[in-house]
């Protein structure tokens, strides 16, 4: 499994990176992308969209299924990845270059768990 | 009695021998025993001679009138013969909703050129499968326009009621508010939508020809809404397409309508066809089955239902519309009729409607049915009338006329091509005797 | 083939219209489109070739076998497309003063007064279009019930087996789903409802038999669990063929019922519609109908006045007539003997074939199955990679069309098999041997399970293409192909 160290992972597999001024970008995990199948369309929030972790941010869709995205963090939406709009296939192509959203003022809650490459794996493990 | 059971009775108690049972009621056990019904109260059956001489029967209680002057959202138009004989086959009536594309490509295919002779008509990009019928057409398009900040509906009082009835009820069901604008001399009184409309506003409806037959302003309309945010819905007569504006010509961003004239007979209402179009931006937010075209493993064309992420069998509480059927046989009438008539056979059945609508009008004007309203009209228009209606109305049956539908002390008339001159001039001598 | 369009030559025609013989009347250009459609332009002839080329490439009850799970494709008799072609109920318009149509009224009457009795009711509307409207009808209802009582409930009671349209038409009318899950024999769990139920309960949705074909063996404890709480029970007509004149959802405790006459009652589901979605109702949510009620024939022509208590106009006119026409042909037909038998023999043709099946396929939920039952591929899936999807391709091969696949979710692989009562001893026990074999045949050779079909004109249509660049229509600026 493709699982890159300088990122966290949610248990609902969203993957997460915060810089230093606290500003993230969230994606989905290459486990989460492999399960799903290809993905067809991706429904984003709009920039300016405040979030608290936890709260559906939007959703991924297969041909066949639909899964919804989270936030794993609280903040607000700086950017959205536009390009993945038109073409969803990236996100399957590569997983972690394909950030959906940016979010300013990331702050992490306690509420939602954030696993590190190892500890998501085992996690992973587990679930399949 | 009669049934239509091939298992014979000593085949039938092979297959409960196979099973260890004595008798098929053993498979009900589950079921709690009161409350397996003893007597069903309703008549033993009948044979197919004697079922067709009762419905013949029923069917001739019934006035066919030769003459038909009445429309108001069900429209009495000329059906081809090959229409009829083209969505009677077999396996287009018998067939299910086209979930196995490998042995449905004929239905898939024929939904698919619907969808094109939909956008063809209404100018707009993309159209859906088709729903129930044209007031749930309506209904649906509202309901596709609405989010957490716009929540509230515009809808003008032109618009056929029934229509309104049915979105006010889905509206209802929402909790979602539906307001009713006026109007002026007939037609939407666009400044008073001018004041209505705010940034809570989701969705502005239109209906083009409107119920009175009016053809409504609908370039300004658009002007009007296009600054708002709000969606610019028009519900269309589909004949009327052959010659009015498009929706797609003056700009609005979902056209509906009930597709009945293009080829169904009247039938007590039943069943009609709803269809809908919108612009490319709007696609994921259209409700119900549409049909896509691909390429098979061997690089074929093929088609398919798409996008079905977006429906109820896969998003359940999600989905923005719980519709999960389309009028498949009535998608396929339309195409038909399409293909039939051509584009100068439809513009031809516009044009005779118009024609002829003015025709009736000029000859009931110079009785004393003077117009309502002095606004443009298509193939329906109000009068007064100089007497009573219901006079007018009773007298014309008699002589097998179905007259316009009474509306109070007006009448809404409508002729189309199948409406002859001679026909007219009858009826509108037949009213000289009731007027004088 | 080529589309119709493809097939259009400039300045062909087919329909003849006659002459016009009032003066032309010219329409402004300001109001006037400014390119004609681009309709197809074809002869009569072809118009006839293409349509039949259409049909050749579609699959219907007469084709074959359609055990498709929870979709009723029984054989729909012949005479009742011929009585719904009659003159005296086609030319007539739905706004006809009363006197014109007492043949259409005598319809309607006649069909409720044997609906009624089917489904145990006191009332009904025949507006709802299809099952998903009557659905839609019957919460609608049960929402203006709570509300006349100035109750705010808004929680509709779901089991995880139910058709996605349940959840769908509780949001619709602005409720939460809550879901509860089935137990190891398929049926709802009892514990987990009484823990659900509550003073928030609007009300439950269930399908009986459910999508498993498993009958609620606990019904009445279940209805009664939910008229305890205050909240009245839906019951989802989907599988009433299994129960048609045996059991009535009116005795089960359930409150309004929808029927999809295209399922239930034999009308042909036309490729996807016109369909009929009846809604039956006990006196309790009788007020709240539609309206009109066209029983009381004063209300014909009214637009207005809707009576306070009723949600108001679901259907443009009535619903489609036709279609119920045809479904009251039925009933008349087959008649208080053969309504239950015909139940009665759907169930017996189902459990038949689930025994033959059972030899080889998986059945998790094997015990008191009804009309219907639901295989399982998930250890084939795992082990072979031969997927419920392959068995379903690779009856298509055998002309057979395949069993409702992936469905109900709460089944992994599921395939979902409903053989009608219209189908004779020997057709099962030949389509049996088919399912068999093509069990072998994957096994042994998952790659020739994965290649079908094979015999068909197109094969594995790309989903994934269709869905991320959709082509909608022939002019469609996608469509490179143009």
């Amino acid at each position: 499994m493709n699982l890159p160290d300088n990122l966290r992972f949610s248990k609902s597999h969203e993957w997460i990176i915060i810089d230093e001024n606290n500003t993230a970008k969230v994606g989905i995990s290459d486990f989460a992308q492999h399960s799903m199948g290809d993905i067809v369309f991706i429904n984003l929030p709009s920039v300016g969209d405040s979030f608290d972790a936890g709260d559906e941010i939007g959703d991924v869709e297969s041909v066949k299924a639909v899964s919804e995205i989270y936030s794993p963090v609280s903040g607000t939406v700086s950017a959205i990845n536009e390009e993945l709009l038109t073409s969803p296939e990236l996100i399957n192509e590569d997983p972690y270059g394909s950030w959906f959203i940016e979010i300013e003022g990331a702050t992490i809650d306690d509420s939602i768990t954030l696993m590190t490459s190892s500890e998501y794996e085992e996690f992973c493990q587990k679930e399949s | 009695m009669y049934n239509y059971l091939p298992s014979t009775d000593s085949q039938k108690s092979e297959m409960l021998k196979s099973l260890n049972l004595k008798s098929i009621d053993e498979l009900y056990s589950s079921v709690p025993h009161h409350l397996i019904v003893e007597n069903l109260d309703i008549p033993e059956g009948i044979s197919e001679f004697e079922l067709v001489s009762k419905m013949k029967d029923i069917a001739n209680k019934n006035t066919v009138f030769a003459t038909v002057f009445r429309g108001a959202g069900a429209y009495r138009h000329f059906i081809p013969s090959i229409v009829k004989h083209s969505v009677s086959k077999e396996s287009f009536v018998t067939a299910y909703t086209p979930y196995q594309p490998e042995i449905s490509q004929g239905i898939l295919q024929s939904i698919f050129e619907y969808q094109t002779n939909i956008c063809e008509l209404t100018g707009m990009d993309v159209s859906n499968a088709s729903v129930y019928d044209g007031a749930s057409a309506a209904a649906e398009a509202v309901s596709m326009c609405r989010n957490n900040k716009r929540t509230k509906a515009l809808i003008s009082g032109t618009v056929d009621p029934r229509v309104i009835s049915v979105i006010k009820t889905y509206c209802d069901a929402a909790d979602a508010e539906l307001v009713v604008f006026g109007e002026k001399d007939g037609l939407s009184d666009l400044d008073s939508l001018v004041e209505m409309l705010d940034e809570t506003v989701s969705s502005v409806y239109i209906q083009q020809p409107n119920f009175y037959g009016l053809i409504e302003d609908c370039v300004r309309v658009s002007d009007i809404i296009s600054k708002s945010g709000a969606k610019f819905i028009m519900g269309v007569n589909p004949i009327a397409m052959a010659i009015l504006k498009t929706p797609g010509e003056v700009g609005a961003d979902i056209a509906v309508g009930e597709g009945q004239p293009l080829g169904m007979p009247l039938s007590f209402g039943g069943p009609f066809l709803g269809f809908m179009a919108s612009k490319r931006e709007l696609l994921r937010n259209l409700p119900g089955r549409i049909v896509g075209q691909t390429k098979d493993k061997n690089g074929k064309r093929a088609f398919v239902l798409t996008l079905q992420a977006r429906e109820q069998h896969i998003r359940r509480d999600k989905a923005t519309s719980n519709i999960c059927s389309n009028q498949a046989l009535c998608a396929t009438t339309a195409s038909a009729y399409l293909a039939a008539m051509g584009p100068n056979g439809l513009l031809e059945v516009a044009k005779q409607c118009l024609s002829k609508a003015h025709y009736l009008k000029d000859k009931l004007t110079d009785l004393g049915f003077s117009p309502v309203y002095k606004g443009e009209f298509f193939h329906e228009f109000l009068t007064y009338s100089p007497v009573p209606t219901n006079i007018v109305l009773e007298h014309l049956e008699k002589h097998g006329i179905l007259g316009g539908l009474p509306l109070g002390n007006r009448i809404l008339w409508c002729a189309t091509e199948v409406n002859t001159r001679q026909e007219i001039d009858r009826m509108v001598a037949l009213l000289a005797e009731v007027v004088k | 083939m080529k589309l119709i369009f493809e097939k259009s030559v400039e300045g062909r025609h087919c329909a003849s219209l006659p002459k016009n013989d009032v003066p032309e009347f010219e329409l402004g250009d300001e109001l006037r489109r400014s390119h004609p459609p681009r309709l197809p332009e074809v002869s009569e002839n072809e118009l006839s070739r293409h349509y039949t080329s259409l049909e050749r490439r579609s699959f219907g009850v007469n084709s074959g076998f359609f055990p498709l799970g929870s979709c009723t494709m029984k054989y729909n008799p012949k005479v009742n497309e011929d009585i719904a072609k009659l003159e005296g109920f086609t030319e007539i318009h739905p706004l006809a003063p009363v006197n014109s149509v007492s043949g259409c009224i005598e319809v309607l009457e006649l069909l409720k007064k044997l609906l009624l009795e089917i489904t145990g009711m006191d009332n009904l509307t025949l507006q709802p279009s299809a099952g998903a409207q009557g659905e839609l009808t019957g919460i609608m209802m049960i929402k203006k019930y709570h509300q006349s009582r100035n109750d705010n409930r808004d929680k509709i009671i779901i089991p995880d087996s139910a058709h996605g349209t349940n959840p769908a038409t509780a949001s619709m009318c602005g409720m939460k789903t809550i879901n509860i899950p089935s137990n190891s024999e398929g049926r709802v769990d009892i514990s987990r409802l009484k823990e659900v139920a509550g003073e928030d309960t609007a009300g439950l949705m269930l399908t009986n038999p459910n999508t498993l074909g498993v009958f609620e063996k606990d019904v009445l404890e279940i209805t009664d669990i939910i008229h305890k709480s205050g909240g009245l029970n839906y019951f989802d007509g989907a599988n009433l063929n299994a129960i048609m004149g045996v059991v009535r959802p009116g005795d089960m405790g359930f409150d309004c019922v929808h029927l999809n006459l295209h399922k239930t009652f034999s009308t042909p589901h036309g490729g996807g519609g016109p369909g009929s979605g009846v809604l039956a109702c006990k006196e309790v949510l009788s007020e709240f109908l539609p309206y009109p009620n066209f029983f009381n024939t004063s209300d014909f022509y009214k637009t207005e006045d809707i009576p306070e208590k009723s949600i108001g106009r679901i259907s443009g006119f009535y619903g489609n007539f036709l279609v119920y026409l045809k479904a009251l042909c039925y009933i008349l037909s087959l008649g208080k003997t053969s309504i239950p038998l015909s139940a009665k023999t759907a169930v017996l043709n189902s459990n038949y074939f689930k025994n033959l099946l059972s030899k080889k396929y998986n059945i998790p939920f094997p015990n008191d199955c009804m009309h219907e039952f639901v295989i399982s591929m998930k250890d084939e899936a795992k082990n072979k990679g031969v997927t419920a999807n392959h068995i379903a391709k690779m009856l298509i091969d055998r002309n057979i069309h395949p069993p409702t696949v992936y469905f109900p979710l709460i089944v992994k692989e599921a395939l979902m098999i409903e053989p009608a009562e219209t189908e004779a001893k020997e057709l099962l026990d030949e389509v049996a041997e088919i399912f068999l074999e093509i069990y072998d045949i994957a096994m042994n050779d998952p790659e020739m399970a994965k290649a079908a079909p094979i015999n068909t004109e197109i094969s594995q249509p790309d989903e994934v293409l269709a869905a991320r660049k959709p082509v909608l229509n022939f002019y469609d600026e996608e469509n490179v192909d143009v």
